[in-house]
C-alpha cells in the first residue's frame, strides 16, 4: 500500500476506543501497520513537567486532535512534525490555553503542568501563560521600543519593583536570547525596526523575561533565513539548560538539530514519540517511515 | 434639427469607427501576428473620431455665445454702447432674454429686437457650420488612423496612454473644484478685507454685524471681531467631542474586541444609522427635547441656564458623530493583526491589558484619524447650532449661556435679501474662509499624525 492510499485509509477509519494501554507499546515488536493508529514509541516519561492524557480538540464540528497522550519531561527540548494540518500547532496551543481565544475550539481530556490541570475550572490562565511561554511563527515584535518589548511582561506581571530592577530584567532577558549585543545601545528604537531574525530572538527575549518554565516555539525559523534560523537554533540549544521547550517544525533537519525527543502527528493522532536519533534513524511505525524519508508530507 | 442630435451622431460613427478598425486589423493581419489585438486597433480609430469632433463641440459650446455675442454688438448704434458698462450688460441681458423668447418686462426698442433676430439667425447658420466641420474632422481623423492600421501599429500602447490621461482628467476634477471653492471664497474675503481690516477680524473681540444701510438709519456701526464667534464653535466642538470620543472609542473596543460575532453583525449598522439621521431632526431633537431638559436640571440645582445653549448643542452634536469615532475606530482596531494579541496573550496578559498596552496603542493613528474627522464635522455642522446654540454672539466660557458658532453667523448673514457689497454679507466669506482654513489645519495635523505613527505594525 503505498502512502497516498495509507491517509485515505485511515481518515475513512472509525476511531478505536483507547484504553489506558495506548501509547506504552515498548520493545522491537512487529513494525505496525499503516493503518494503526495508537502511537507508538516511548510517550511516557518518569517525572513529566507536563502531562497529557487523551487530549481531543474540536473546532466546531472539525475534530482536529484525536485522542492524544504525551508527557513533556524537564529541560527537554520535544519537537513535533508532521505534514501540513495534522494538528501540531493546535495541540501546541493547548498547553497555554492559546486556544481560549478561538471562540469555536473545545478542549476535552487533562493536560496536567507539575500536576495541576491547566484546564481545571479554577485555573486562571494569565498565571498560566506567565508559566508557560509562547514563540509564534512570524515575528511579532508590539509596536513599541524594544526596551518596551521586553518590559511588558514584567511589568503586568509586576516583576519588577523599580527601575532598575527592570533593566536588568530587560538586560538578562536580552543578553540570554542574545541580542545583547546587537541592541544595546538603541533600546528605545522600535522594536519593529530589527531584522526578521532579530525581532524573532526579541519574541523569544520577551517570552523569557517573565520566567516561564515551559517556552512554546509554533514553528519559530519557517519566516527566518538560513543564518537567523542558526542564530535562532543555537539559542534554544542554550535555553534548553534552563526551560523546557516544545517546538513545532517543519524542518525534519531542525529537529534533528535541536531536539531530544520527537513527536510525530499524522491527521489529529500523535503517531510516534521516541527519543530523536531513533525515530529519524530507525522510525517504528510506517507513516512515521513515510514522512521522514519524504515520500509524503 | 435638436442641438443634442449632434454629439449622438458623433457617437454613433465612432462605434462605426471602431467596428470597421477592428475588421481592418484582421484583414491586414492576414495571417501576420498583429502588435495589438483588433480591439485595440478599433479603439484607437473610434477614439481618433471622438476626441477631435468632442473638442470642437465643446470649443463652440463655451465660445459661441461670447463671439455671437460681439458681432451682434458691433451692428447695434454707436450712442446705444457708449453709455457705460452697466448700460452695456443690461443691454446684453436684454438681448439674450430676446434671443431665448423670455418675454420682457419693458417696451423693446425695435433695433434690438432686429439684433436678437439677427443673433438667432447667425446662430443656426454657426451650429449647422459647427455641426459639418464636427462630424467632416471626426471622419477625416478617423480614417487616416484607419488607414495607417497594419500589423505593426502599437495601437495598445496609443489607446492605454489615450485612457490614461482621461482618468488623469476626471481626478483632476475633485482637485479643481476644492481650487474653485477656494478662490470664489478668497475674492469675496478680499473684497470684505478692504474694508475691515484683518487684524480686527481675527482678534476683535465684538461680533456685531448689523450695520446701517443708509445713512439716515439707526443702528450700530457693526464691528467683525471673529473671537466670539470662534470661540463658540470651539465650545460647542469641543463638548461634542468630549461626549463622542469616549462614547464612540468604548463601543468600537467593545465592537471588536468584546461582543460576539451575533451582537456584532446588527450593532455595528445599528450605530451607524445614527450617522444618517438628518441633522435637521438631530436640531430640532436639540432645541426641542434636550435644552429644556438642561434648563429644567438647571434650574432644580439653582443654576441660570438659558434655554439656548452651547451645552444642548454640543451634547447633541457629539451623538450625532458618535458614529464616526466607533466606525473608524473598529475598523483600524480590527485591523491590527491577531498575532499582536496572540503575543501579548501568550506572555499571561489579560484581554484589556492587551487592548491598552498592544491594541490601542497599534491603532492609535487610525484612531486619532477618525477623531479629527469628527472634529472637523463638528466644527462644520451647521442645522443643530442654527436651532439649538442661539445667535448672540458672546465671548464666555459657561456652557450653559447661549452661544454662535461661525456657521450658524454665515446663515443668519447670508438668508434673507442681501447686497453684496457691504461688509455684513462679504463677512459671510471671511467667516467661510476662517472654517476653512481651521477644518484644513485640522486635516495636516491628521494626516501627520497618521504618517508619523503608521508603520510601526506591519
Amino acid at each position: 500500500m503505498d502512502a497516498a492510499q495509507a491517509v485515505l485509509k485511515i481518515s475513512d477509519m472509525p476511531f478505536p476506543a483507547v484504553d489506558e494501554q495506548q501509547g506504552t507499546v515498548e520493545g522491537a515488536g512487529p513494525a505496525p501497520r499503516a493503518d494503526n493508529r495508537d502511537t507508538v514509541g516511548e510517550p511516557f516519561v518518569e517525572d513529566p513537567r507536563m502531562t497529557c492524557r487523551d487530549v481531543n480538540v474540536y473546532y466546531g464540528e472539525k475534530h482536529a486532535i484525536r485522542d492524544v497522550s504525551i508527557d513533556i519531561a524537564h529541560n527537554e527540548v520535544l519537537a513535533m512534525i508532521g505534514p501540513s494540518g495534522c494538528g501540531k500547532s493546535t495541540f501546541l496551543r493547548c498547553l497555554n490555553r492559546m486556544n481560549d481565544t478561538v471562540d469555536t475550539c473545545r478542549v476535552s481530556g487533562r493536560i496536567l503542568l507539575d500536576g495541576l490541570d491547566i484546564y481545571g475550572r479554577l485555573v486562571d490562565v494569565v498565571p498560566l501563560r506567565a508559566r508557560v511561554g509562547m514563540v509564534f511563527q512570524k515575528p511579532n515584535p508590539f509596536p513599541k521600543s524594544i526596551y518596551d518589548n521586553i518590559a511588558y511582561g514584567p511589568r503586568i506581571h509586576g516583576l519588577a519593583e523599580s527601575r532598575s530592577e527592570l533593566d536588568g530584567i530587560v538586560e538578562n532577558s536580552l543578553k540570554k536570547a542574545g541580542l545583547w549585543q546587537e541592541v544595546h545601545d538603541r533600546l528605545d528604537q522600535p522594536g519593529t525596526g530589527l531584522s526578521g531574525g532579530q525581532q524573532q530572538r526579541l519574541c523569544i527575549a520577551r517570552a523569557i523575561a517573565v520566567q516561564p518554565e515551559v517556552i512554546l516555539m509554533d514553528e519559530p525559523c519557517s519566516a527566518l533565513d538560513p543564518i537567523a534560523t542558526a542564530t535562532v537554533e543555537d539559542l534554544i540549544a542554550e535555553l534548553r539548560e534552563q526551560y523546557t521547550i516544545v517546538i513545532v517544525t517543519h524542518n525534519m533537519q531542525q529537529a534533528a538539530r535541536v531536539s531530544r525527543r520527537t513527536a510525530y502527528f499524522h491527521l489529529g493522532a500523535l503517531i510516534e514519540v521516541g527519543p530523536t536519533d531513533r525515530i529519524f534513524t530507525n522510525p517504528r511505525h510506517r507513516l512515521t517511515e513515510d514522512y521522514i524519508t519524504g515520500r509524503f508530507g | 434639427m435638436s442641438f443634442l442630435v449632434v454629439p449622438c451622431l458623433l457617437l454613433l460613427l465612432a462605434s462605426v469607427a471602431f467596428v470597421q478598425g477592428k475588421r481592418r486589423a484582421l484583414a491586414v493581419a492576414a495571417g501576420e501576428r498583429l502588435h495589438s489585438r483588433p480591439w485595440y486597433h478599433g479603439m484607437l480609430v473610434a477614439l481618433w473620431c471622438l476626441i477631435p469632433g468632442l473638442l470642437i463641440y465643446l470649443l463652440w459650446v463655451f465660445f459661441a455665445d461670447s463671439i455671437l455675442t460681439r458681432l451682434v454688438l458691433q451692428e447695434l448704434p454707436r450712442e446705444m454702447l457708449a453709455r457705460g458698462a452697466a448700460q452695456k450688460t443690461l443691454l446684453v441681458n436684454d438681448l439674450h432674454n430676446l434671443v431665448a423668447g423670455h418675454v420682457a418686462a419693458r417696451d423693446i426698442d425695435p433695433v434690438l429686437q432686429q439684433a436678437a433676430d439677427h443673433y438667432r439667425a447667425l446662430a443656426a447658420t454657426g451650429r449647422m457650420f459647427m455641426a459639418f466641420l464636427m462630424l467632416g474632422t471626426a471622419v477625416l481623423s478617423a480614417a487616416l488612423v484607419y488607414f495607417r492600421i497594419s500589423p505593426d501599429l502599437r495601437s495598445r500602447n496609443h489607446v492605454e496612454q489615450i485612457i490614461r490621461v482621461g482618468l488623469l482628467l476626471c481626478s483632476t476634477v475633485a482637485v479643481l473644484t476644492t481650487i474653485g471653492i477656494v478662490l470664489s471664497v478668497l475674492f469675496e474675503s478680499i473684497r470684505f478685507f478692504r474694508q475691515v481690516p484683518l487684524a480686527e477680524f481675527l482678534f476683535g473681540l465684538k461680533w456685531s454685524p448689523q450695520m446701517a444701510m443708509r445713512a439716515d438709519q439707526v443702528a450700530s456701526s457693526g464691528s467683525f471681531g471673529a473671537v466670539p464667534v470662534l470661540a463658540g464653535t470651539f465650545m460647542i466642538s469641543a463638548i461634542a467631542l468630549a461626549v463622542a470620543v469616549p462614547v464612540g472609542l468604548m463601543s468600537a473596543i467593545y465592537l471588536s474586541e468584546y461582543a460576539a460575532p451575533g451582537v456584532r453583525t446588527w450593532a455595528k449598522p445599528a450605530m451607524e444609522i445614527l450617522a444618517g439621521v438628518p441633522t435637521v431632526v438631530y436640531g430640532f431633537f436639540a432645541a426641542l427635547v434636550v435644552a429644556p431638559c438642561i434648563r429644567d436640571v438647571g434650574t432644580m440645582a439653582g443654576l441660570d441656564v438659558s434655554s439656548e445653549s452651547a451645552l444642548a448643542a454640543g451634547l447633541v452634536m457629539g451623538i450625532m458623530i458618535i458614529p464616526f469615532v466607533s466606525s473608524l475606530s473598529d475598523d483600524v482596531i480590527n485591523a491590527v493583526p491577531q498575532s499582536l494579541r496572540d503575543g501579548s496573550y501568550g506572555l499571561g496578559a489579560t484581554r484589556s491589558e492587551t487592548i491598552i498596552h498592544v491594541v490601542l496603542p497599534a491603532a492609535l493613528p487610525g484612531i486619532v484619524g477618525g477623531i479629527l474627522l469628527a472634529a472637523s464635522r463638528a466644527i462644520g455642522e451647521t442645522m443643530i447650532v442654527v436651532m439649538a446654540a442661539g445667535l448672540s454672539a458672546r465671548l464666555t466660557a459657561n456652557p450653559l449661556e447661549a452661544v454662535t458658532t461661525v456657521t450658524v453667523q454665515i446663515v443668519t448673514l447670508l438668508v434673507g435679501d442681501q447686497e453684496f457689497d457691504s461688509p455684513k454679507t462679504l463677512a459671510a466669506f471671511a467667516l467661510g474662509l476662517l472654517l476653512f482654513v481651521v477644518t484644513l489645519l485640522l486635516n495636516v495635523v491628521a494626516l501627520y499624525v497618521v504618517r508619523r505613527y503608521r508603520e510601526e505594525y506591519e
